[in-house]
């Protein structure tokens, strides 16, 4: 039984730390969609994101200097994805692949010319990187049995990116339901013409979305390379704005579903780590790579309408176009 | 001129040309910011990608594959479809290719298993793509999304058929045992010999010549047959082709089909021509490609052949360039991919709206 808990905690440990990259990306995606901008890019922002924070880190020794020109760099491409899809009313499905086929490229093609290490960034050490907070009295309790290691070792000892990845969840939810700049923005995720007829600019609203969206990948692009990894690694977020794209449409582009979405994804990850190689009883060899394409199943059969119904913002993937 | 002459000028030549000058020019300034000569580079690219046969045969062996995932993604795009699920359909495809060969291959004479191997190819490649295609004619979800789901699926799944059915004990890579010989192409060194011709080893295969075929099938099919039409009506206005009595679902399903078996034929020429056998992630990267490559050659078969030959071009001059200058690596081509997906994609009105004022302009004064 003991052993047990201490398993499952530790599990549930991994998932916080899985999840928060998910989170960020997702959340992202939440601003950028609801005002009516599809975001296919949460990738390749995270990339130039990590590549941004690890690079700066490693050179000026700062992490929050890393973090800070993580979000600049985000959302440049951010800002590029807005210039091609509000301004000139591009695809935004083209534009997104093109944010991350560009962000693939161009990470690697500069860690090798400025680093020569096959394109990751020098290891960071401890003080340039976000390293965990004890929360207090997290090492008296630490001995309580079943709540003393909750608390010390789920609660206690994440670094600070993974409480301000939870924290941010309420916070959307406050400002996209209980602000008037909330209210124009799921407005003009379904109906542009009504917020434009009301005399507010569609355009700067998506702009601001998007300009959120990049914010936010700036965050888990340095989480992934300055938090959860000390380096930058080419192609390092492997997949993972895309998974946050699945739980963004898994939650119907709501904030707290959200959160229960990219909890469930980072548990199913975390529990294939920690099934790789093991045989149960009855099951045999457990069959990691299902559970790993589990999110994006369920994400595939909840869009088919089998698990409720997803209803996208009715205005989303199309460009605004005023008429005169 | 016509102002309808105009525009076909306009989106024809000189759109794409502007578009790939831009790209080019922030590739230019890369290579400047990351301390590279670009005239040598651009010398490197070109003497790589054309400068001698072994170089040729690479250069128009990775075009085989940009011609199939390019067609792929465009023949969807007539009809108002974006598959980004190229990658997954070509994985999947070389499943089927590797069931034929390694299941049926010691007992059938080449002539009946390689056709056979081919068409299973484009049936696991079309199969791949109905699930998304039924999925958004029938129940509603975007096939953006869920083709972007099946290439991690697809992904997935042949990462477990690799280690749990195909792999040999003992062997570093996942990979199947090899293809027997009699599922192999003929090399284009073999094609070229039959006639007399010499030409220098290369992964080069008879698969291009399946690839050019294809070209001519796509035109003819876009154009000159009654599904064609259907199709490209869908693409163009869905409410109108409901009343012109096409069923745009059934379309949707026919464009998927195709799109899937067109992206699959990749498997034919990685692992029936090059491989020989099935190995991890062959498909990477060209399914993104294929993307590129038909916006670049605006939907239409000649300019995918085109494009595609650009692409193979950068691939194999890439490839050279990282082999001369050790601080570049053939990352350089995904930039500019990136690039001319952007600009020839993203930004294609950028360019459009003032050159189409100033040539209308242009027009009526002459």
């Amino acid at each position: 039984m003991q052993d047990f808990w201490v398993s499952l905690i530790l599990t549930l440990d991994a998932t916080l730390r899985v999840s928060t990259p998910l989170l960020f990306a997702a959340l992202a995606g939440l601003f950028s969609e609801r005002s009516g901008i599809v975001d296919i890019g949460l990738e390749g922002k995270m990339l130039v994101g990590a590549f941004a924070a690890a690079t700066v880190a490693s050179v000026s020794g700062s992490v929050w200097l890393g973090l800070l020109m993580a979000i600049v760099a985000s959302v440049c491409f951010a800002l590029l994805h807005g210039f091609a899809c509000i301004t000139h009313r591009g695809n935004q499905v083209v534009s997104g692949v093109a944010i991350n086929i560009l962000a693939s490229g161009l990470t690697v093609v500069l860690g090798l010319a400025w680093f020569h290490q096959g394109g990751s960034t020098p290891a960071l050490t401890n003080d340039q990187r976000f390293t965990a907070i004890t929360l207090p009295f997290a090492e008296q309790v630490a001995d309580v049995p079943f709540i003393g290691l909750l608390y010390s070792e789920l609660l206690s000892g994440h670094n600070i990116l993974v409480y301000l990845a939870f924290a941010l969840v309420p916070l959307s939810w406050w400002v996209l339901y209980r602000t008037r700049f909330g209210l124009r923005l799921r407005a003009v995720g379904e109906n542009p013409k009504a917020v434009d007829t009301a005399g507010i600019s569609v355009a700067s609203l998506r702009y601001r979305a998007v300009i959120i969206a990049g914010v936010l990948c700036g965050f888990a692009g340095a989480y992934l390379a300055t938090a959860q990894n000390a380096q930058f690694i080419r192609d390092m977020t492997a997949g993972q704005g895309f998974m946050a794209l699945a739980a963004l449409i898994f939650a119907k582009w709501r904030p707290w579903p959200i959160l229960f979405a990219c909890l469930l994804f980072g548990f199913l990850d975390a529990v294939a780590v920690r099934l790789q190689g093991v045989t149960l009883p009855g099951i045999g060899l457990v069959p990691v790579q299902l559970i790993e394409a589990l999110p994006y199943l369920l994400t595939v059969i909840l869009l088919a309408g089998f698990i409720g119904k997803a209803n996208p913002p009715k205005a989303i993937g199309v460009p605004y176009v005023k008429e005169r | 001129m016509k102002a309808a002459t105009l525009n076909k000028f306009l989106s024809v030549f000189l759109l794409p040309l502007l578009n790939i000058l831009t790209a080019f020019i922030f590739t230019t300034i890369l290579f400047l910011v990351i301390g590279i000569d670009p005239w040598e580079a651009a010398k490197i690219l070109v003497q790589g990608a054309f400068g001698y046969e072994e170089g040729i045969g690479y250069t128009l062996y990775y075009t085989t594959n940009f011609i199939f995932t390019g067609l792929a993604v465009a023949i969807a795009f007539h009809a108002g479809l974006f598959n980004i699920g190229g990658e997954g359909q070509a994985y999947i495809a070389g499943l089927g290719v590797s069931l034929v060969a390694l299941g049926l291959g010691s007992f059938l004479p080449p002539w009946l298993l390689l056709p056979l191997a081919i068409l299973a190819a484009a049936a696991f490649g079309a199969a791949w793509a109905a699930i998304p295609a039924y999925l958004q004619a029938y129940r509603g979800s975007h096939i953006v999304i869920t083709t972007i789901m099946f290439n991690f699926l697809a992904a997935s799944l042949m990462v477990y058929l690799l280690v749990n059915l195909f792999s040999e004990p003992g062997q570093g890579m996942p990979a199947s045992r090899a293809f027997p010989e009699t599922a192999s192409l003929w090399t284009w060194q073999e094609f070229m010999a039959a006639f007399g011709i010499e030409f220098a080893a290369s992964p080069l295969n008879i698969s291009l010549i399946l690839a050019l075929v294809c070209c001519v099938a796509v035109w003819v099919f876009l154009w000159k047959t009654r599904w064609g039409y259907e199709l490209r009506t869908v693409g163009a206005n869905p409410e109108a082709a409901i009343y012109a009595g096409i069923n745009p679902k059934r379309i949707v399903m026919l464009a998927m089909l195709l799109s899937g078996a067109l992206a699959g034929f990749v498997a034919v020429n990685e692992l029936l021509g090059v491989q020989h056998r099935l190995v991890l992630g062959f498909n990477t990267g060209y399914g993104f490609a294929g993307i590129a490559v038909a916006l670049m050659g605006r939907n239409h078969p000649i300019g995918v052949m085109l494009a595609a030959l650009l692409f193979g071009a950068l691939y194999q001059g890439g490839a050279e360039l990282a082999f001369e200058i050790p601080s570049v690596t053939r990352d350089v081509v995904v930039v500019i991919q990136g690039l001319i997906i952007l600009f020839s994609g993203a930004l294609e009105f950028m360019y459009r709206a003032p050159l189409q004022r100033w040539l209308l302009r242009f027009a009526r004064e002459a």
